[in-house]
């Protein structure tokens, strides 16, 4: 018989597993020296809501200086200093380590059906490292900051300011490694660490995003990290590779940051499609729609991903022919995320939905990433980018895609994960108003800024036209709004920790592996080597395997 | 009625209906074009993004779980699939066509566009005239003509930015850039420097005057400083000596430099050179690398001797070389006054290009 | 049997598997364990590549450019030191090979030994390329520091045949030795990582860590030595031998 319908067992009766990967030891220097990948993901976890809410701090004061036309707040090159930071803390602090960091950390080896990752050692090392390169930027901030913006380009960065360009520069240069380490740990596992009968096209499509994310991080990261070092050589003593006044190009600089920093988006953007397709299927009770097609436009993002840096610098004076092709492919990139939206729609037909907070937030993703990515086609167009670019069609474009795309994803896949993670419930009506409240405010504050963009407000600007003011009074208020909708789920959460309720292993009724064992998980996930004899969101199989169970938990 | 509300909203109001704009003024030949071009990409984004909430909102309705206690289980769809790759794919096709056409539209000016030359620095906008009026954070133009902006930085990326012509261009240190537009309105615009440049980014800003060609000629004769750029880049000319292998004459040891601008230059290396702007400015500070052919790699660099400024005036003067009878005329002059210094190239330069006559001492002329 | 069921019995007997010390809890089998690492360190050799592919990018763009400089900056620069630092590496490169063939052969003798031998030949490496560094900046060859051009605007006594560089030109030579240095500094920095995690292994080789069963260490920082070995096969004569035969 194929039914797909669960039969829950009675929860009441749930109580916590008395052994699990939490209390197996105790004390500070437990966790600080584990090499368990489900508590170095609570550490990352921490590490980046902390960077989050300083980031988030910074968005604040650049909101609130912005909602009159004049410099009254802050100075100009406080202001400078603010967004810099707003942008370094966020995209290397938190977008880049956080789902790879935090959930891929958790949930990769599970997932695969393995122990841990391969090299438990350097994802500890990787987790020092980002940590590390975090102190350094609060470090940079503390002594007076930096304002080169997250950008550093030259030779701004190299020649005319006076601020803490190496300390930010090798901060991020060591986080960078971070991110290699975290990628090549995923990739190794996802390769070499499958559970017997798990073969690729099994696999969750959380690990198919969390691997062609960690392709990119392998394979950008380093040229970023060789682009700062040569900054900071060139700031220190003065070599002459990106400095025109000695023969170098600073157009090279360019060239070479956004060969990382295109991938970039993807790197922060990919997982987080992967949380959505495991929330979407769950929260539907159904396959993944054409679940190779999503797979594999996963990896060709990460592919073309690579192929479109140029589109940075459409009006920079490079040469309108490689201009043409990179606007091409820029075109064609667009399409594999379009793929993936439709047929995250499409999963829900003939579903038997329900509308949990993931979901809640996963619909989110899915409306605020259509207007983002839609809007990226604008700017790969070349005429249209002209205009557009380095105004705040951009600042809202690219808010579009990392928060309501990205963070809206980071924030489904923690409330969905919340149980397995710590083993209790999150409080459901209040995160329900959470994800209302972050939409409302997020489109409040990022919609205006598109008006602005077209307007021909340029970004970074302390002070602006008092003809702009009544679009960005609008976008101040919506960024108070949306700060209470992030400030929410990090109380009830943290409440949860003590009084949530019980969640049993599958409070969902997923089919992933990560679901079957208790919540939380002991220390080695499987205490037999998982035989995978079933497709991945398999639901059928799910509610066979639960009708012949015993109906009690724990 | 605003007794009701605070007088802060009240204001808030008030400045929103009278300053409320969703589009900036549409003052360039250039603009209709960006503004078609964005209301397909909006009613594109529109369609796409109203058919996405579509499809969740009915199949949330029709599909939940007390409407549908269970799943059916569906594979996939091929048809499906390739459906939304390949319309998707036709509508950024089509975007990408029409984006690059206007691309080229923008930054392929008209032959008869007339010049300008912007420099910017940290944190204004110097523009100077061909007739030698000089403007900080401001620039006028005429109405109804073509106008080529050439610009340079002198020290970081800053951008030029007209939003209501619906042009920008990156101006980057060390190379020339060039942006042009044909203004249709009269009026007053926007000017941003759009590309981070440090403390004073916000600062970088000034006003565009589009008049009309009367008023255009009216201002340009007020403001003139009574030299123009081709005058002032001859006197430099002269002053640093380049008449002397420049002069024109058959046994010169430079090559001749009349009417060479447009030209198709044979390099010694091989190859041919279009001699634009930026192939007169690199020659004068890389000369070794755009030697022409049959001449000997004599010439020696001018790199750290003349400002941006003192170049776009030699540049300016080039362009306008028709014949060498000029050259000859300043040679004669100079030839007396350097007696001394002839020949000694090295260090007569350095010499001279402290007294060269470059805008350094030109008064500027800032409107309003 | 259904897992949660068998996760209430998280004891389960550590004790009692006969596993080899060296393999980790968390592989399944040594030939896991095996082809993990050595993935693992090829995609971190890949990552590496990346690193030094920025600077091979900048290097091709600048040498199109400005190729006399190139030129006139590769001829200060000796061929008999860069010659005989690449026959180091290369011959270092071999008894790093011998080393691993004895890890795998089991003779620790024979392992610490070659192990010894290739961190030697590494501090020769770094100790000619201090030696050629101090010169260099005796020579005012360093950007930034202590540049002069005065070696390039006039003729180069050991190549007559090649002319002197115009002072635009030879300024460029600038960019040359910025990427000289980035280059080849950054080459050091990897051989100084490298002898060091070299002493620890042959501190831990005397302790017979890798002769008994266990080679995957030494195999996979055989590979990174060789990288290392191959990074240099490039720089030499990139940097070193341009237009040598004028």
């Amino acid at each position: 018989m194929s039914s797909t319908i669960v039969s829950l067992p009675d929860q009441t009766t749930a109580t916590l597993p008395k052994h699990t990967y939490l209390n197996n030891e105790y004390g500070l220097k437990s966790w600080l020296l584990t090499r368990d990948h489900k508590r170095i993901g609570i550490l990352y976890l921490i590490t980046i809501t902390f960077f989050f809410f300083i980031g988030g701090a910074m968005a604040g004061l650049v909101r609130l200086e912005l909602l009159t036309p004049q410099t009254d707040l802050l100075a100009a090159d406080t202001y400078n200093k603010v967004f810099t930071m707003h942008g370094i803390i966020m995209i290397f602090l938190f977008l880049v380590p956080s789902v790879p960091g935090t959930l891929g950390n958790f949930l990769v080896p599970i997932m695969v059906g393995a122990k841990d990752l391969a090299f438990p050692k350097i994802n500890l090392l990787s987790w020092y490292l980002n940590t590390i390169g975090g102190i350094m930027v609060l470090a940079a901030l503390i002594s007076g900051g930096v304002d080169t913006g997250w950008t550093f380009t030259t030779p701004l960065s190299t020649h005319y300011v006076n601020t803490h360009v190496i300390t930010a520069g090798l901060a991020i240069f060591v986080t960078g490694f971070s991110s290699i380490f975290t990628g090549i740990n995923i990739i190794v596992t996802v390769h070499r660490m499958r559970a017997p009968g798990m073969t690729w096209f099994r696999l969750p499509l959380f690990i198919w995003s969390n691997y062609a994310a960690s392709i990119l991080m392998v394979l950008g990261t380093p040229v970023l990290a060789i682009a700062l070092v040569l900054v900071v050589l060139e700031r220190t003593i003065g070599i002459g590779v990106f400095d025109p006044t000695k023969g170098g190009d600073p157009l090279l600089f360019q060239h070479l940051f956004w060969f990382y920093s295109h991938p970039a988006v993807y790197i922060m953007i990919l997982p987080g499609m992967g949380v959505i397709s495991e929330v979407i299927s769950t929260f539907s009770r159904k396959r993944v729609f054409g679940y190779t097609a999503v797979a594999f436009s996963s990896v060709a993002i990460a592919v073309f991903g690579f192929l479109v840096w140029e589109h940075h610098m459409f009006i920079m004076g490079v040469s309108s022919y490689s201009a043409l092709i990179f606007s091409l492919l820029t075109m064609l990139v667009a399409v594999p995320s379009a793929i993936k939206i439709f047929n995250w729609a499409a999963t829900l037909y003939k579903g038997s939905i329900t509308f949990e907070t993931p979901m809640l937030y996963a619909f989110g993703f899915m409306g605020l990433f259509t207007i983002g990515g839609l809007t990226g086609v604008f700017l790969g167009s070349l005429g249209m980018d002209v205009h557009l670019t380095e105004t705040y069609f951009i600042v809202a474009h690219f808010h579009f895609v990392m928060v309501g795309g990205m963070l809206m994803a980071f924030l489904a896949g923690i409330h969905f994960w919340w149980p397995k993670i710590t083993g209790r419930m999150y409080p459901e009506n209040l995160s329900k108003l959470a994800a209302l409240v972050t939409f409302i405010g997020f489109i409040l504050t990022f919609f205006p800024q598109f008006i602005l963009g077209y307007l021909g407000m340029p970004r970074r600007y302390a002070a602006y036209p008092p003809e702009f003011q009544v679009l960005n009074v609008l976008s101040t208020a919506g960024a108070t709004v949306l700060g209470v909708g992030y400030l929410l789920p990090m109380l009830y959460l943290t409440w949860s920790l003590k009084y949530g309720k019980i969640a049993g292993p599958n409070p969902w009724q997923a089919t992933g592996l990560e679901w079957q064992i208790q919540s939380p998980p002991v220390v080695e996930n499987f205490l037999e080597t998982p035989v995978v004899d079933y497709e991945a969101y398999d639901y059928e199989w799910l509610a066979n395997k639960t009708r012949n169970e015993v109906h009690t938990v724990g | 009625m605003h007794t009701f509300i605070s007088p802060v909203l009240w204001q808030f109001l008030v400045k929103w209906l009278t300053h409320f704009a969703i589009f900036p003024p549409e003052a360039s030949g250039i603009a209709p074009y960006t503004d078609a071009l964005y209301f397909y990409l909006v009613a594109i984004s529109i369609f796409g993004f109203v058919l996405v909430v579509l499809l969740v909102t009915v199949f949330s309705v029709l599909y939940r779980k007390e409407r549908s206690p269970e799943a059916t289980q569906i594979e996939g769809s091929t048809l499906l699939e390739a459906t939304w790759t390949i319309i998707p794919l036709a509508l950024f096709m089509v975007t990408f066509v029409w984006g690059a056409l206007l691309y080229f539209r923008i930054f392929n000016p008209p032959t008869n566009a007339m010049n300008i030359y912007v420099v910017g620095k940290q944190w204004m906008w110097k523009a100077e005239h061909p007739g030698g009026q000089h403007e900080i954070n401001a620039l006028h133009i005429p109405v109804g003509r073509p106008v080529q902006l050439t610009m340079i930085s002198q020290d970081v990326f800053h951008s030029f930015s007209i939003p209501a012509f619906r042009v920008k261009r990156e101006v980057i240190p060390g190379r020339y850039t060039t942006v042009w537009f044909e203004a249709t309105q009269p009026g007053e615009y926007h000017l941003f420097c759009t590309q981070y440049c440090g403390t004073l980014h916000s600062q970088m800003i000034g006003t565009i005057t589009a008049m009309s060609q009367q008023d255009y000629e009216a201002w340009t004769a007020g403001s003139t400083s009574g030299m123009s750029l081709a005058q002032n880049g001859e006197r430099l000319f002269a002053s640093l000596g380049c008449n002397s292998c420049h002069s024109g004459d058959a046994a010169a040891r430079g090559p001749n430099l009349a009417q060479v601008y447009g030209a198709k230059l044979p390099l010694s290396g091989g190859g041919y050179a279009m001699v634009d702007d930026a192939f007169l400015r690199d020659s004068i500070l890389n000369p070794t690398m755009h030697q022409t052919a049959g001449y000997a790699p004599i010439m020696p660099t001018y790199q750290g001797q003349i400002s941006e400024e003192g170049l776009i005036d030699i540049v300016e003067y080039i362009k306008s070389l028709h014949s060498n009878f000029r050259i000859q005329q300043t040679l004669n002059t100079s030839q007396v006054q350097n007696a001394v210094q002839e020949g000694i190239s090295g260090a007569g330069h350095s010499g001279e290009a402290a007294a060269h006559p470059a805008s350094a001492a030109q008064p500027k002329v800032v409107s309003q | 049997m259904d897992s949660h069921a068998i996760a209430t019995h998280p004891e389960h007997a550590h004790a009692g598997h006969d596993h080899p010390p060296f393999l980790r809890h968390h592989f399944e089998s040594v030939e896991q364990q095996r082809e993990a690492t050595s993935f693992g360190m090829w995609l971190f050799l890949l990552t590496e590549f990346m690193f030094f592919g920025g600077m091979f990018v900048a290097y091709l763009v600048y040498r199109t450019w400005y190729y006399p400089a190139f030129v006139a900056g590769s001829h200060q620069l000796s061929v008999l030191l860069g010659s005989i630092n690449t026959v180091i590496l290369i011959c270092s490169s071999l008894t790093m090979s011998l080393a691993v063939y004895a890890a795998q052969k089991g003779r620790k003798a024979a392992l610490v030994r070659w192990l010894s031998i290739t961190l030697l030949l590494g501090l020769v490496f770094l100790g000619i390329k201090a030696s050629e560094y101090r010169e260099k900046w005796e020579q005012h060859h360093v950007p930034g520091l202590n540049f002069s051009v005065s070696d390039f605007v006039h003729v180069n006594p050991a190549y007559p045949g090649q002319p002197a560089l115009p002072l635009d030109m030879a300024e460029k030579t600038q960019v040359y030795f910025s990427l000289y240095f980035a280059m080849t500094g950054m080459h050091a920095l990897h051989m100084i990582i490298g002898i060091c995690v070299l002493a620890g292994l042959i501190f831990r080789a005397r302790a017979g860590a890798y002769t008994s069963g266990h080679t995957n260490t030494v195999e996979n920082f055989g590979l990174y030595w060789h990288f290392i070995d191959i990074v240099w096969n490039f720089l030499f004569p990139l940097l070193y031998l341009i237009s040598r035969h004028q």
